[in-house]
């Protein structure tokens, strides 16, 4: 979808997420604690939101949100966050991103 | 006390005393056996002392030694033989008396009575062992069904006495049992692992003992996760957990980071690259525990909300209940998250780690387990012992 592939290019940390989603609340959590300011599109606020969710879903995010992307690559949803980050693979791909100033 | 053998006696005495003063005879000629003396409490000694004193003088009390300070625990049996043993003189006096027949026939019922009453002392006693035992085997299931985390009923909630809560749907009840038969493996395997380390033991053996071990975990998260979709509840408050377990319960289960902390200690030879890489798992399991609990605190306002939204004191609240619905099937995903969480911080160790060094890794962290339960059982040991 156009949208998506839009917004999600945008730079730096892109995360689809919904107001009432607490999950997404946490990814959001985890990326300010490594000190991103990642780029939030609260997709239950957009008149396409049905569209942007099965896009997600086609995309491979099962539950559409949250939608973690960097660079404007897809990173995946909060599993896949997860895992990167213990494995020690997420910081290496956010550091342009990261911010020291307080 | 006294057995009911003893009542009966007591009673032929009583009927004796009073057949006595019916047939106006002065001869008492009755002779208790021996073994009654060390049981007497008082009343009945006056009881004694009382039918004898009927006799009218043909009895002196230096004859007949009832001696009232005898240990009342003496329970030997055999004393009653030393009856005829050890004649009193007054049963002399007796055996010249008019009716020598109908003595020796009292003496013998007396006897009889006596061994009657000594096996039915006998019986109680074997009966009283045996309920002893019963309850002892009792009270150690209901030890291990609560080490196995089943809600016994502690008075809290409204179960039933051996504890499955009405609440508890089929589904839990087979989550717990299977947890039982995990936990008999993990102790399995724990032995297993000890063993195996104390000897020579070739690096292939070991690598398959390290992924059964890990294996065994993953199937773990597996379970919760099936039993989550049933009531998350139960799994969020760790009910299946010993109490102990509990304390320490971070959503559903044990917090990363902090068994990290634990037993970093524990790991012997770790090279320097090594401590470096659990130190960073372990802040980024920090970081990511963090997120999952402050977003676990914005579902419980979110849930708050959603169940306090509208007017209070209305009376009806089913849209508030459709709401609070939708915000708790969240929960489930919190669940899964954490377990999640626990099975990436075990595949990392494993990555970072040597097999040796995993499979030490993998018994110190089941036998950290197995004390956490062993604590829960000691303490609700010592709670019952009174003060």
């Amino acid at each position: 979808m156009d949208k998506v592939m839009r917004m999600s290019s945008e730079k730096g940390v892109v995360i689809f997420t919904k107001s009432s989603c607490c999950l997404c609340y946490a990814v959001q959590i985890l990326f300010r604690d490594l000190r991103v300011q990642p780029t939030i599109h609260e997709i239950d606020n957009d008149p396409d939101c049905r569209e942007i969710e099965k896009a997600l879903v086609r995309l491979g995010c099962a539950n559409a949100v949250p939608a973690v992307f960097v660079s404007g690559k897809l990173v995946g949803s909060t599993n896949d966050v997860m895992s990167l980050h213990l494995s020690g693979s997420l910081v290496p791909l956010i550091k342009p991103y990261q911010s020291f100033l307080n | 006390m006294i057995s009911a053998g003893k009542v009966h006696l007591f009673e032929d005495l009583l009927t004796q005393k009073t057949r006595r003063r019916n047939m106006n005879t002065t001869s008492t000629h009755f002779v208790p056996p021996r073994r009654f003396e060390i049981y007497e409490p008082l009343n009945q000694m006056s009881m004694w002392e009382e039918s004898f004193k009927n006799n009218g003088g043909m009895y002196t009390p230096s004859s007949i030694t009832i001696p009232t300070n005898e240990k009342p625990d003496s329970l030997s049996e055999d004393t009653s033989h030393g009856t005829e043993g050890t004649p009193h003189k007054f049963d002399q006096e007796a055996s010249t008396s008019r009716h020598p027949d109908k003595i020796q026939r009292r003496l013998a019922q007396n006897r009889e009575a006596a061994r009657k009453s000594r096996l039915r002392k006998k019986a109680y006693v074997q009966q009283l062992e045996t309920s002893r035992l019963k309850l002892i085997h009792l009270e150690q299931e209901l030890d291990r069904a609560r080490q196995q985390g089943f809600y016994v009923g502690n008075g809290v909630d409204s179960t039933n006495a051996l504890g499955f809560s009405d609440n508890m749907s089929s589904g839990i009840v087979a989550f717990e049992m299977e947890y039982g038969h995990w936990v008999e493996e993990q102790n399995r395997q724990i032995c297993e692992l000890r063993r195996v380390l104390h000897g020579q033991v070739n690096d292939i053996e070991l690598r398959s003992l390290v992924e059964n071990a890990m294996k065994h975990y993953f199937q773990l998260f597996r379970m919760k996760s099936t039993a989550a979709k049933i009531d998350v509840f139960y799994i969020m408050s760790g009910m299946w957990k010993t109490s102990a377990e509990r304390f320490f319960l971070w959503m559903g289960g044990f917090k990363p980071s902090d068994l990290l902390k634990v037993l970093l200690p524990h790991f012997d030879l770790l090279a320097n690259q090594q401590i470096l890489d659990v130190c960073n798992l372990r802040q980024s399991c920090q970081q990511a525990e963090d997120a999952l609990s402050q977003g676990m605190e914005k579902l419980q306002h979110t849930l708050a909300e959603s169940v306090a939204a509208g007017k209070l004191g209305e009376g009806s609240y089913i849209p508030q209940m459709t709401c609070a619905m939708e915000r708790l099937e969240a929960l489930v995903s919190f669940v899964n998250q954490a377990d999640h969480l626990r099975l990436e911080t075990l595949q990392q160790m494993h990555r970072i780690l040597t097999t040796r060094q995993a499979a030490r890794g993998l018994l110190s962290l089941g036998e950290y387990f197995q004390r956490l339960r062993a604590l829960s059982s000691s303490w609700a040991t010592r709670q019952r012992e009174p003060t």
